[in-house]
């Protein structure tokens, strides 16, 4: 069954869902930790932070990936730091990909937590403080699965916005097949030499598949989480 | 058991500023909406930080503690059950948490009726369930202390009568003192040991309920419509002709039947308004009952009425009649008289459980 794809579009395949995977699951807690304090506090700089995250949104992706090089590339500043302390390398390998989606599936992770926050009662928060629980129990076991279908429709996007980022890849990473070529990068490649259509239009079927069972999937778990809470 | 609060803190339109000891016993905090009832319990409960506080129940100070660590069992107005847990893990919560055992759980669950509820989601209650699920949950997470914010203001009357006995329950079965907000007086009338009359963040009137609802003066400060007294008799028997003899210090008194065994202590509110006076024993009267009295006070309100309070062999009641009746009655102080109480103003809600009372 794997004489359909060149070992070349296999390898472009998993490391799309390599990358998009570690990106989802890697920003979560994040996620969930932004969108928590753009939910609930009010300080000075809030509406910095929330500027901040959304920037990936309305930034050329081009623009994006040029920082990143420029601040996770091997002389950046924070690229030097981390290959030091964790020998983590971002400059022209898979976690660099990883890194460019996660950066720019973030802002639409901590908008979809955020709204599933703010549509939590404040209310049920303090009843559960009232009966002994301190803060972050009360997170843990009445903010959270509260928010639980919010949190799966997030990761969910973020996913899909992972295995279709394609500007801030290339242009931090760039299009290294086997290292750093994902779906997209490699449908372009096909694209670029001349014959390249085929294969380049069994990629996209692919990434049709992919999108389509995220999505059913997504819109499974939803439900069935969302009947749990309303208890039907 | 003694709750002792003193709290001041400023808002944008009033300022919040009394000091008060509530006995054990239930403690009604009553007043207009927008008085500062609910702030008063917020601070106790610790989800507001007023500007100064003294909060300390048996001596312990409550001010400084964050509201987990309070122990203060809250009864919210809107219930606030957890909607992604069942029953039984609502009412296990506070246990939970605090990793205690539910040790008290079967007697809670029977206490408030709860026993076919417990697999259930707070969806698919009725709100009367979704009261007494609340009152639960509150109880079993080991509070010192009870706080109770209109906690039945969404319900219907009927309801309300069907979950009123359990708070009386509460109240006379349990070593808990609770603090409970309402601006109903019938319900105040009933539940109420001490009450605290809240006006624009002062405490206007303060004192056991029994003395405070035969006061003339805080009765207009309560409301000339529902002012009342209360009464605790004794029942003596159920007749066959669908009334309930009880047994009160200055005589019998009839009333609609009170579903309770003979012997059983009530407190019965009688409305002023529901009260005749006559300076001789009436003949030829439809009304039952004929209390001898003799007048207290009388105090006059801005309108045609006066309120006369009344002794009835140690306890008191009052009547509102108009200036009118009395100046031709020519009440005065220490004047013997008849109290006539009609059988059928007494209403069903008025009359309440007193176990713990004594014999009036």
């Amino acid at each position: 069954m794997t004489d359909w794809l060149t070992p070349e579009e296999w390898s472009a395949l998993g490391l799309s869902l390599k990358v998009s995977v570690v990106a989802t699951l890697c920003s979560l807690p994040f996620g969930i930790l932004i969108a928590h304090i753009l939910a609930r506090k009010r300080f000075p700089g809030h509406g910095l932070l929330n500027g901040l995250v959304h920037l990936p949104l309305i930034l050329p992706p081009v623009v994006t990936g040029y920082l990143l090089l420029l601040g996770f590339g091997r002389n950046g500043p924070f690229g030097a730091a981390l290959e030091d302390w964790f020998g983590i390398t971002f400059a022209f390998r898979w976690t660099g990909a990883a890194l460019a989606a996660a950066v720019m599936a973030f802002p639409l992770l901590v908008r979809a937590i955020r709204l599933a926050i703010e549509a939590v009662d404040p209310k049920l928060e303090d009843a559960a403080a009232t009966l002994g629980a301190s803060r972050p129990v009360v997170f843990l076991t009445v903010t959270l699965p509260l928010i639980l279908p919010g949190i799966i429709a997030g990761a969910v996007i973020a996913f899909a916005k992972a295995m279709g980022e394609f500007g801030a890849t290339i242009t931090f990473v760039s299009n290294i097949p086997g290292q750093t070529q994902t779906l997209p990068t490699a449908i372009y490649s096909f694209l670029q030499v001349p014959g390249g259509d085929g294969a380049a239009f069994r990629l996209v079927l692919i990434a049709l598949v992919v999108a389509m069972a995220g999505l059913v999937l997504s819109e499974w778990l939803s439900r069935r989480v969302a009947q749990g809470i309303a208890g039907r | 058991m003694t709750l002792d609060i003193r709290l001041l803190h400023r808002f944008a339109d009033f300022t919040l500023d009394l000091a008060f000891t509530a006995p054990a016993g239930l403690t009604c905090l009553f007043g207009r909406s927008g008085s500062g009832k609910t702030t008063i319990i917020n601070a106790v409960a610790g989800l507001l930080r007023p500007d100064q506080a003294r909060i300390s129940l048996d001596g312990v100070a409550l001010q400084d503690l964050p509201p987990h660590r309070r122990r203060v069992g809250y009864v919210f107005q809107d219930g606030r059950l957890f909607p992604h847990l069942t029953v039984a893990q609502n009412l296990a919560y506070g246990a939970r948490v605090r990793r205690l055992p539910l040790t008290d759980r079967d007697r809670i669950v029977d206490l408030l009726g709860l026993g076919g509820l417990l697999a259930r989601r707070p969806a698919s209650l009725s709100g009367g369930e979704k009261s007494r699920v609340a009152i639960g949950r509150a109880l079993l997470a080991g509070p010192r202390l009870l706080l109770m914010d209109e906690p039945f203001a969404a319900l219907d009357e009927a309801r309300k009568a069907e979950i009123l006995p359990y708070v009386e329950a509460l109240r006379d079965g349990m070593d808990l003192p609770i603090l409970y907000v309402s601006h109903a007086l019938p319900e105040v009338a009933r539940l109420a040991t001490t009450i605290a009359v809240i006006e624009a963040g002062r405490l206007a009137a303060f004192g056991p309920a029994a003395e405070l609802l035969s006061d003339p003066e805080t009765a207009l400060l309560l409301g000339l419509r529902d002012a009342g007294a209360i009464l605790t008799a004794r029942i003596e028997a159920q007749e066959d002709d669908g009334l309930t003899r009880l047994r009160t210090g200055a005589g019998p008194l009839w009333l609609p039947r009170v579903e309770a065994p003979p012997g059983q202590m009530v407190r019965v509110r009688i409305a002023a308004q529901d009260v005749m006076l006559s300076l001789t024993r009436p003949e030829g009267l439809s009304a039952l009952n004929l209390l001898p009295a003799t007048v207290l006070a009388l105090h006059d309100g801005d309108g045609p009425g006066t309120m006369v309070q009344l002794d009835l062999a140690g306890q008191k009641l009052l009547a509102r009649i108009t200036r009118r009746s009395a100046k031709a009655m020519g009440l005065a102080p220490g004047q013997q008289i008849f109290a006539i109480v009609k059988s059928v103003s007494v209403a069903r809600k008025d009359v309440g459980d007193a176990t713990n009372a004594r014999a009036g």
